[in-house]
């Protein structure tokens, strides 16, 4: 008699995969608005000539950044706490030290000239309610550029920009992670009294208290969000926040497309921390079950001989 | 014979004895599965209605679920008045109109968004819509949002508490 | 009192006491398969290997998930897939596995319906099987509850509102299985219950009993063919193992069902290693929020066609319909008024009927995702109505069908 079994499989496999595919791929599809990459170009920003006079740069930042904002690697401490500073500010001022490599240098640059338009959130300031960091619209274009030279000359090489500090510069002051310990005013320490613990906690509610009236409504924990989106979401939201959600209250934060990278990474760390061992147990693991899968062929074949 | 019938009755009696056992049983396992008195105790909640901002869509919380408060602006209530299944909706408080209710689509309770710029609720489940008054516009949800029991307390709601209004409102149909 | 002997080996040891040569015959050496079957009767098998691999996965989360509306979300995603050794694994077999268990139950299922495995003596077999159907739906809607989940927490707001009866608004009932008013922690505890000890015993207890509905009429065969157990297995007996129509369950058939193991399993680790994204939504992945709803609330896939039954129509037409398409599949045996008991490919209009009914519920199943908009809704509509239809019309199709 015809063997029937492949065209029963073909059968079974054709309506699975047909499921899958409707189930999957096209309803995600139909369900979720596609924005594609756009590299970190930042295209709508004009070009940007960079410069190097390092000292100029650096006597322009301390004379127009420094009432706001540290730069602890140059010994230049904030003038107020990260609470009051978010408190009168809506958000506290990053410090410099890694801004030089941690956005992209076109983005920084155009910030600089006006932090509301290049951050695309126009819509949220005007006259009544400026932007808390003013425009410096007014300085030449090669001022600018000095101050991202000179904030490029203290950074730390790209190459040594770890994932958790590209997630502490670009993300950190608003998105808390606490399967890393992180919160919006740093890594929480370990406190031998639970007195010292609740009072940091405070601490954190009061800062989150400020964000909260500033963005609209508390940014999110992003301790699983590696697994509640998925790593294109999260890169072209970063790159562009309107593509996804028009009118959103969260600033395009200009980071290169290395630092997104490392973004990334640092989010998997915190939500997928497995990875790595599910990829080197799962080629085991494939590799045991064919062998499993050709021993019970064989066994089979061998029970089966006298069976016709 | 009749031997045999007196264990027939006995085998029956002593069965009747276990199902009354077992329905006793039933029944505390029944209660077991009640809302604890702790959940029902907290029940209630307060709203001050004097804080509210015309136009502007709060939302409170009550056993859990959400409470849609949006003070009636001028437009609003003039569009509520057009219709008398609309106006039968807002709570009445110191003069002002609320609409005050459940913010769960009744169809199968997801929470509807408000739309500031067409002054309406758009379920994303399935569609449904509901106008500032919190009546049905557009299907599957087969009702109005339903409106929590309150009771007027001078400026203040009492939410879960009956007061006259909210039964006059379930007297005619208006919630559940 | 039966009479005990000095046993002669640990074998007769065992033997004067449990009877094992006797279970061994019964159940392995002399329970007689047909030669004629396919690998689709494997299915029973790869039922019980993903059953296991679901128990004993299961008991490893059980170590270190924590019940509680405060605990539960951190204790999946941070103790278990962070800290636990190999939680990760665990983790992703059990939400692979409660998944794929439900594609295989269907290729199960629809084997039985295909060849006419529910009739002539078999009914108890199908309703035991419709029961555990029933009892997976449960334990798998109940296990999903556990992570405290966005979608956790919403398809238990939206699957428990079912109870309220539509108009019939049974808001009590509703509160009552929950213990409150809405999802909290009344209610992660008595799912957690359900899903850990109560679902599985019922499930143990029903697979006992599919099993042993299966041991009198003995497995159906693809041609539909009336075998002779005792004629047949005496000639196997007799070593002319060639010419017999039927083989031993074990090793004969057994190799067989392994084979299909073994290469069901390669599927089945390809997906919990490299592609279990399917099996976890990634909505889930958000903690519970009771006042904000997620854009998109569907259920997972194999619960999408029934679904789709109740999301056309106004609140009480649609948990009629839903109601009737839960029970309906039980009733088959009954519903099917033709004497023959051979594949669908041989019944005239009933062949026309399982590949519409399939393709049917492969399109309500996919419109069940979909968002409910235009001419999605306007299908799911067509797809509802002539899941209905066909019912209705299957004792009169099979009624008037020719004896082969």
């Amino acid at each position: 008699m015809k063997n029937k079994e492949p065209l029963i499989l073909g059968v079974v496999v054709f309506f699975t995969l047909v499921t899958y595919y409707l189930v999957e791929p096209f309803a995600h599809h139909q369900m979720h608005k596609h924005v594609e990459s756009e590299g970190f170009e930042y295209a709508d920003i004009a070009k940007f000539t960079p410069t190097t006079n390092v000292a100029h740069g650096k006597e322009l930042v301390t004379s127009n950044c420094t009432a706001c904002h540290s730069i602890n690697v140059e010994n230049m401490p904030a003038p107020m706490d990260a609470v009051t500073s978010a408190a009168t500010y809506g958000v506290n001022p990053p410090d410099l030290s890694n801004a030089g490599v941690v956005y992209d240098a076109k983005y920084l640059a155009a910030f600089i000239a006006n932090p509301a338009k290049a951050a695309n959130v126009s819509h949220k300031f005007n006259d009544t309610r400026p932007h808390p960091m003013p425009s410096y619209n007014w300085m030449q274009a090669s001022e600018i550029s000095d101050m991202v030279a000179y904030l490029q000359s203290i950074a730390v090489k790209a190459k040594d920009l770890t994932p958790a500090m590209a997630y502490e510069n670009a993300c950190g002051r608003c998105h808390a992670v606490h399967y890393e310990k992180w919160t919006q005013l740093g890594t929480k320490p370990a406190f031998k009294h639970e007195k010292d613990g609740l009072a940091y906690d405070i601490k954190v509610m009061e800062y989150e208290d400020s964000i909260k009236a500033y963005m609209g409504k508390l940014p999110p924990d992003l301790s699983m969000y590696i697994r509640s989106r998925n790593e294109h979401f999260i890169s072209t939201l970063v790159e562009n926040p309107q593509n996804h959600l028009a009118g959103t209250a969260m600033p395009r934060v200009g980071v290169s497309a290395e630092t997104m990278e490392k973004v990334i990474e640092h989010l998997e760390d915190a939500g997928d921390a497995k990875r790595h061992e599910r990829e080197a147990v799962g080629k085991n693991v494939m590799i045991y079950i064919v062998i499993f899968a050709i021993f019970a062929l064989l066994w089979k074949k061998q029970v089966w001989r006298d069976l016709h | 014979m009749k031997n045999n019938n007196r264990r027939g009755f006995m085998g029956k009696a002593f069965g009747a004895v276990a199902a009354v056992g077992a329905v006793g049983s039933l029944y505390a396992m029944k209660k077991s599965w009640d809302p604890l008195p702790s959940v029902k105790a907290a029940g209630f909640t307060t709203l001050d209605m004097s804080i509210y901002e015309e136009g502007v869509m709060v939302t409170e919380k009550w056993r859990g679920k959400p409470i849609f408060v949006l003070k009636q602006s001028a437009e609003m209530l003039k569009k509520a008045k057009e219709n008398p299944r609309d106006i039968e909706r807002l709570v009445e408080v110191d003069g002002s109109h609320y609409m005050m209710c459940i913010g769960l689509c009744t169809h199968l309770g997801c929470i509807p968004a408000f739309r500031q710029d067409k002054n309406d609720f758009k379920c994303a489940c399935h569609g449904g819509e509901f106008d500032a008054s919190g009546m049905v516009q557009l299907v599957p949800p087969p009702r109005g949002f339903d409106i929590p029991p309150f009771k007027i307390d001078g400026t203040k709601l009492v939410l879960g508490e009956v007061g006259p209004e909210w039964q006059a409102m379930k007297d005619n149909g208006i919630t559940l | 009192m039966a009479h005990f002997t000095k046993a002669t080996s640990v074998k007769d040891w065992f033997n004067q006491r449990l009877a094992v040569e006797k279970v061994e015959k019964v159940m392995m050496s002399e329970y007689w398969i047909p030669k004629n079957i396919n690998f689709l009767w494997a299915m029973g098998m790869v039922l019980v290997i993903t059953f296991a691999m679901l128990l004993v996965s299961g008991i490893f989360l059980l170590m270190y998930y924590v019940p509680t509306v405060d605990g539960a979300f951190d204790s999946v995603n941070y103790t278990i897939m962070r800290e636990v050794d190999f939680g990760w694994l665990w983790r992703h077999v059990h939400g692979v596995a409660a998944s794929v268990v439900f594609l295989i139950i269907y290729i199960h299922m629809f084997t039985g319906i295909y060849y006419g495995s529910y009739k002539k003596g078999r009914e108890m077999i199908w309703i035991s099987g419709m029961l555990l159907f029933v009892a997976f739906s449960a334990e798998a809607f109940s296990g999903y509850m556990l992570p405290w989940g966005q979608m956790s927490y919403w398809a238990g707001m939206v699957i428990t509102n079912l109870f309220s009866g539509g108009s019939l608004h049974a808001d009590g009932l509703v509160e009552w299985i929950r213990g409150d008013y809405v999802p909290a922690q009344a209610f992660l505890g008595r799912f957690f219950m359900l899903h850990v000890l109560l679902i599985p015993l019922a499930i143990i207890g029903l697979i006992a009993l599919h099993f042993g509905a299966l041991r009198i009429p003995h497995v159906n065969n693809q041609d539909g063919e009336e075998i002779d157990f005792d004629v047949e297995s005496e000639k196997y007996l007799a070593g002319k193992k060639a010419e017999s129509k039927v083989m031993r369950f074990a090793n004969d058939f057994m190799a067989k069902d392994l084979m299909v193991v073994g290469i069901f399993l390669v599927f089945f680790f390809y997906l919990v290693f490299y592609n279990y994204g399917f099996a976890m939504d990634p909505v889930n992945f958000d903690p519970a929020d009771g006042l904000k709803t997620p854009a998109h609330i569907y259920p997972e896939w194999y619960f999408l066609w029934s679904y789709e039954i109740l999301r056309p129509f106004n609140i009480d037409l649609g948990l009629v319909l839903f109601a009737f398409a839960q029970v309906i599949f039980v009733l088959l045996p009954f519903l099917d008024r033709s004497p023959n008991s051979v594949p669908a490919n041989r019944r005239g209009l009933f062949g026309i009927w399982f590949w519409v009914m399939i393709v049917n519920l492969i399109v309500l199943t996919a419109m069940g995702k979909l968002p409910p908009e235009g001419i999605f809704s306007t299908i799911g509509l067509v797809s509802a109505i002539l899941f209905v239809v066909q019912w209705l019309a299957l004792p009169f199709i099979t009624k008037f069908e020719k004896k082969v």
